[in-house]
């Protein structure tokens, strides 16, 4: 049997509840004051997501980077992994939030999209 | 250059968006925002994580997303605004004095102005961390401008003092980018921001977080090259004996905010020495009539949400104020920070509105508490109203609402009190 400690995000009482299993499924939730944290402790414990925010290089804006996020959560362990493909995006301007910067990111089927309006660099400003 | 308005807002922030998008809706002509930066959204734009607008938009937003939203609408209206444009003086009549490369000088005669400028952040000598003064300190949202906007990364192996919300965002902002981040300490029992940032950035990267520990010394010669850290007693003093080193470049302080008012003392506005903002009434206005605040220049809030609402408290407030549509209560109700609360906004109540249902009281408390009641308490200890709340912390503001019914004219003070359950 194993044990996993879990604290619930879904209010500011962050129940600190334990999750017993044996060969990856539930047998019990312990430590939580309200049915959600089951809910949460459940997704936490079968697939954790997570929306990941970052930036990406941004060609001829009048800012070098664009804010960017995952239009989806992806599963929490691809987070490192989706850093290094996004780190090699290159993206130019303008941009508009909610854009599409790449699609299918780390084959999760989920599109890394804009965060903010980037409008082209002035001429004689570039960054 | 000499300019009239009849609402001058002093910062394009969340809080100076919602003034000028809410005091519009109502009616309000004649609108000027100021900003000093390039861009519209204050502070939000380097916000690039998600957990904006879940109260306000009902759905889960990035920084500089929440920001459009309302920067779209402003763009829509007929609001003036003005970038890079330095506010350099107010004064007690509402003569605003600023500065801008295509304006050169500016004087603006307002008929009301707000105040929305926001809050900036404790750094190093305002705790006075002994030690070297080399390269590589950095407070948490000045990392995250040169990481977000600016591109660069400030260092490689870090430990960052503070668990604040921007501190925590930090450390999984600087892990996500490669870098090292070896502890975050919290001189507290308990954390300062939010849960969800304890879990989602920290415990996610099994990044450690040190509660009663602080750092003592920093060393390094160009570089920061290493801090010592020490679990801190009671009277948040270091214990010799636990001191230990940690190798790192780079220290990110999340270690408070402060509300930045020089303006507000230009203008002749005395400052709440706990909030370190201005004392307003129940509309956000200062003890000077016409001169309005709201945002982190108020008192640091900890959701833009909350700062969004309190902008549009104050956008009608300024509606109702120009069109003299206001009626004073006999004597002012003040409000007092009782048992186990650091302050209360707003201080004091000044109208009679007969239309209005309740008042909502923002707070913070000193220690948090679980199975607690919000007691609001009457000259002779009357409890006149009462609030059940599971869980009090510092790191989330508080709020409850204040039935109208319960203002009479002979009612001086209200305070409130923090009581177990």
């Amino acid at each position: 049997m194993e044990q996993n400690k879990i604290i619930c995000i879904s209010c500011p009482i962050g129940c600190r509840m334990t999750i017993q299993s044996k060969d990856g499924k539930i047998i019990s939730i312990i430590g939580n004051a309200c049915p959600k944290g089951i809910k949460y402790a459940e997704g936490e414990f079968i697939n954790p997501l997570r929306i990941l925010p970052t930036t990406v290089k941004v060609i001829g804006g009048e800012f070098p980077l664009v804010s960017v996020k995952t239009e989806k959560a992806i599963p929490k362990r691809l987070l490192l992994k989706a850093m290094i493909e996004i780190a090699e995006i290159e993206v130019k301007a303008p941009i508009q939030i909610g854009q599409v910067i790449k699609d299918n990111l780390i084959g999760t089927g989920v599109s890394l999209v804009a965060t903010r309006n980037i409008k082209k660099a002035d001429s004689n400003l570039c960054s | 250059m000499k300019l009239e308005y009849d609402l001058v807002i002093i910062g394009g922030g969340p809080a100076g968006l919602a003034v000028a998008l809410e005091a519009e809706k109502n009616g309000v002509e004649n609108i000027l925002l100021l900003e000093r930066d390039k861009y519209l959204g204050g502070i939000l734009p380097q916000c690039i994580h998600n957990g904006f607008g879940l109260q306000y938009f009902k759905e889960e937003l990035t920084g500089p997303e929440y920001a459009e939203r309302f920067i779209a609408k402003l763009n829509d209206n007929q609001i003036d605004v003005k970038t890079e444009t330095m506010v350099i003086n107010i004064t007690p009549d509402k003569q605003i004095i600023a500065i801008n490369r295509d304006n050169g000088l500016l004087h603006i005669q307002a008929k009301t102005v707000v105040l929305t400028m926001g809050c900036r952040e404790r750094t190093r000598e305002a705790i006075a961390i002994p030690g070297n003064r080399p390269a590589g300190i950095f407070t948490a949202g000045t990392a995250q401008r040169y990481i977000n906007i600016e591109g660069y990364i400030p260092g490689r192996e870090v430990v960052v003092l503070g668990s604040g919300d921007i501190g925590m965002i930090m450390a999984r902002r600087m892990t996500l980018e490669g870098a090292r981040v070896k502890a975050v300490l919290e001189i507290m029992p308990f954390s300062t921001g939010l849960i969800r940032n304890k879990v989602q950035c920290l415990d996610d990267f099994n990044i450690p977080l040190k509660f009663n520990h602080t750092i003592t010394r920093i060393e390094g010669k160009k570089r920061v090259e290493r801090v010592t850290v020490a679990q801190v007693d009671k009277n948040l003093q270091a214990i010799p004996e636990t001191k230990e080193e940690i190798d790192c470049d780079t220290i990110l302080l999340s270690v408070g905010l402060i509300p930045e008012n020089e303006l507000t003392r230009e203008a002749g506005i005395k400052l709440d020495p706990v909030t370190g903002g201005p004392r307003v009434n129940e509309n956000r206005e200062t003890e000077v009539e016409g001169i309005f605040a709201c945002g982190n220049v108020l008192h640091v809030h900890d959701l833009a949400d909350f700062v969004t609402e309190e902008g549009e408290i104050v956008g009608r407030a300024v509606d109702k104020y120009l069109k003299d549509k206001r009626k004073y209560r006999p004597q002012s109700i003040k409000i007092i920070p009782g048992v186990n609360i650091t302050y209360v906004v707003p201080q004091h109540i000044d109208f009679i509105v007969p239309e209005r249902k309740k008042i909502k009281i923002f707070m913070r408390v000193k220690k948090p508490a679980e199975r607690v009641r919000i007691n609001l308490l009457d000259d002779k200890g009357r409890v006149l109203g009462s609030y059940k709340k599971r869980i009090v912390t510092p790191g989330e503001m508080v709020s409850v609402y204040l039935p109208e019914a319960l203002l009479d004219d002979k009612l001086k003070n209200i305070t409130i009190s923090v009581k177990r359950d």
